[in-house]
């Protein structure tokens, strides 16, 4: 018996119609769960007050403030040297074996895993130099493991500018650099803010290269030597010691959100950025 | 200096090729660092008794991480089995038949997925899927099978967008040429766009490989984490990166050691599977 090809579309239509919703279904629950079991949870004094006995008691302010310090210390750091490097590679060279090697060097570290980071980390940061379980140490490893999003990212906004302006620039006497820092750069902008926001998402939700450098510590980090925990790693010690479902549902809802309006932001400068040239 | 145009010019362009060495550097230091630590045991309790050994009890001197071997690839291969379908089938809908404004919606969507941190997934893990695994088809839920489901949703981002992009890659005279012939819109994409768009969806496949026998968080929460090769899918195991991410706060001397050699037997399958994904992806552009 042969089927007939025209049954066969249609079934394959409406198979990958609701696969595809299948799908974005999941990401509905999944949101739907911690935004349902969290709320109750969530309230002024559990984003603001201290924890108490493990977390059983009291907010979440200092793995708050914990996650803010490690974020924006590893972007500070990993931005200059992630968007020189997408100049360089752009704007500096032409293809050749020492950008090819750049690159691979790139690509190789956007493929190790965090707990990988995070072994490296603990190593190097915290042993061999002395750091000891730190805000340093964390935001150290923090900021190799987002260098490569920002490179790529970056070097795809930087390609996306037109020539012309460029060559306009050239023919009224601008120097390279100031080509790039007063043409190129402020149209790359939108791009390179998305790089920017995906890796502030990534890092946010980071446990396990976080926990083996920054450590857990319950207390609010008050200098670059002091351990501290991040969010994520408060959620991971809640739920898998069994310390409190409840502050573990109220902390996942603070740190889903707080990722998914990073990325969301991050979407919209992409839809920019892409608008802008095309 | 700064009043020298060429002066400032050969300056920047120093610092930014310091910049761009940077990354070499770091990978540099990671590679030596992990090898640094994690070679010497493979000289002192010798490269089979490591890797083909059955026994992982690091203070009695056995450092055997066969079973964790086969456990991390088990579970990725089970991660694949589930994400793999999934994934192409939503990337086949994405570029062949979604409208432009469905397009506009799913695509930012299934890269949310992405965002979710690997240890919300481990503990919605544990509280849904482990007790249904529990409930309705055996075992104590920690298993093989709760852990692939829970990875192959974490690869689907992965293998969503790499494919995504090599079927839109496929040249639109492919397509007319098929539907000219009088092929339906199935037939066309069975015969003629997948095979053209093969590399980059096997790139997709790599790549979500990789993802999963690197990933750690949701693994260590779903897996139970027991030191034997699991004879069935309901059995628990523990992976690569589950034995360091359990060990790595406490261990000392001889033991961390074994854990950096952990480490080198993960860095060397993770860097082999790169290499093949990014060939297949170079093939394709």
């Amino acid at each position: 018996m042969r089927i007939n090809p025209r049954f066969t579309n249609k079934l394959v239509h409406i198979g990958l119609n609701l696969q595809a919703f299948f799908t974005v279904g999941i990401l509905v629950i999944i949101v739907a769960i911690i935004c349902f079991k969290g709320f109750p949870y969530v309230n002024f004094e559990f984003i603001f007050a201290y924890p108490q006995d493990m977390g059983r008691i009291g907010g979440i302010f200092p793995s708050i403030a914990g996650t803010i310090f490690l974020v924006l210390l590893s972007i500070l750091l990993a931005t200059p040297l992630g968007v020189g490097t997408a100049i360089f590679l752009t704007e500096y060279t032409k293809e050749s074996v020492f950008t090819k090697i750049i690159r691979f060097g790139v690509e190789s570290l956007a493929g190790i895993p965090s707990i990988l980071y995070g072994l490296f980390g603990f190593i190097f940061f915290v042993i061999k130099l002395k750091m000891g379980w730190s805000l340093l140490a964390g935001v150290l490893t923090i900021t190799i493991m987002i260098l490569p999003t920002i490179i790529r990212t970056s070097e795809e906004a930087i390609k996306a500018v037109p020539r012309n302006l460029r060559i306009v620039s050239y023919s009224l006497s601008a120097t390279k650099w100031e080509t790039v820092t007063k043409v190129v750069l402020p149209s790359a902008i939108p791009g390179i803010l998305t790089g920017i926001m995906l890796s502030v998402g990534r890092a946010v939700g980071e446990t396990a290269a976080v926990i083996f450098t920054m450590g857990s510590s319950l207390r609010l980090p008050t200098s670059l030597f002091d351990s501290g925990r991040t969010m994520a790693v408060h959620f991971y010690i809640l739920a898998r010691e069994g310390i409190s479902m409840e502050k573990a549902y109220g902390t996942a809802l603070v740190l889903v959100v707080s990722i998914l309006l990073i990325n969301i932001l991050a979407y919209y400068l992409m839809n920019k950025a892409i608008s802008r040239y095309s | 200096m700064t009043n020298n145009p060429i002066r400032k010019e050969r300056f920047v362009k120093w610092v930014l090729v310091v910049f761009a060495l940077s990354s070499l550097l770091f990978l540099f230091l990671i590679f030596m660092f992990i090898f640094f630590e994690g070679l010497p045991l493979f000289h002192k309790v010798g490269l089979k008794n490591i890797i083909l050994g059955f026994k992982w009890a690091p203070t009695k001197g056995f450092f055997g991480i066969f079973p964790m071997i086969v456990s991390s690839f088990l579970v990725t291969f089970g991660a694949l089995v589930i994400g793999a379908p999934m994934g192409l089938s939503c990337a086949i809908y994405l570029s062949e038949y979604s409208g432009k404004k469905m397009k506009m919606f799913l695509k930012p969507a299934l890269e949310l997925l992405a965002g979710i941190p690997s240890v919300v997934y481990g503990f919605l893990g544990v509280v849904y899927i482990v007790p249904i695994v529990r409930d309705h088809i055996g075992g104590s839920g920690f298993s093989l099978l709760a852990t692939s489901i829970i990875l192959g949703i974490m690869i689907l981002p992965t293998i969503i967008s790499i494919s995504f992009d090599s079927i839109m890659s496929v040249p639109k005279t492919y397509r007319e040429g098929s539907l000219a012939m009088g092929a339906t819109k199935w037939q066309t994409i069975y015969k003629v766009i997948l095979p053209a768009a093969r590399s980059g969806i096997l790139a997709s496949f790599i790549l979500g490989m990789g993802r999963a026998i690197g990933e750690t968080m949701a693994v260590i929460m779903i897996a139970g984490n027991a030191l034997k090769i699991p004879s069935s899918i309901l059995d628990p195991l523990r992976t690569l990166t589950g034995n360091i991410a359990l060990e790595l706060a406490y261990a000392t001397g001889d033991h961390r050691l074994g854990l950096f050699s952990t480490g080198v037997v993960l860095l060397v399958i993770i860097m082999i599977l790169n290499y093949i994904a990014n060939f297949g992806i170079k093939r394709r552009t």
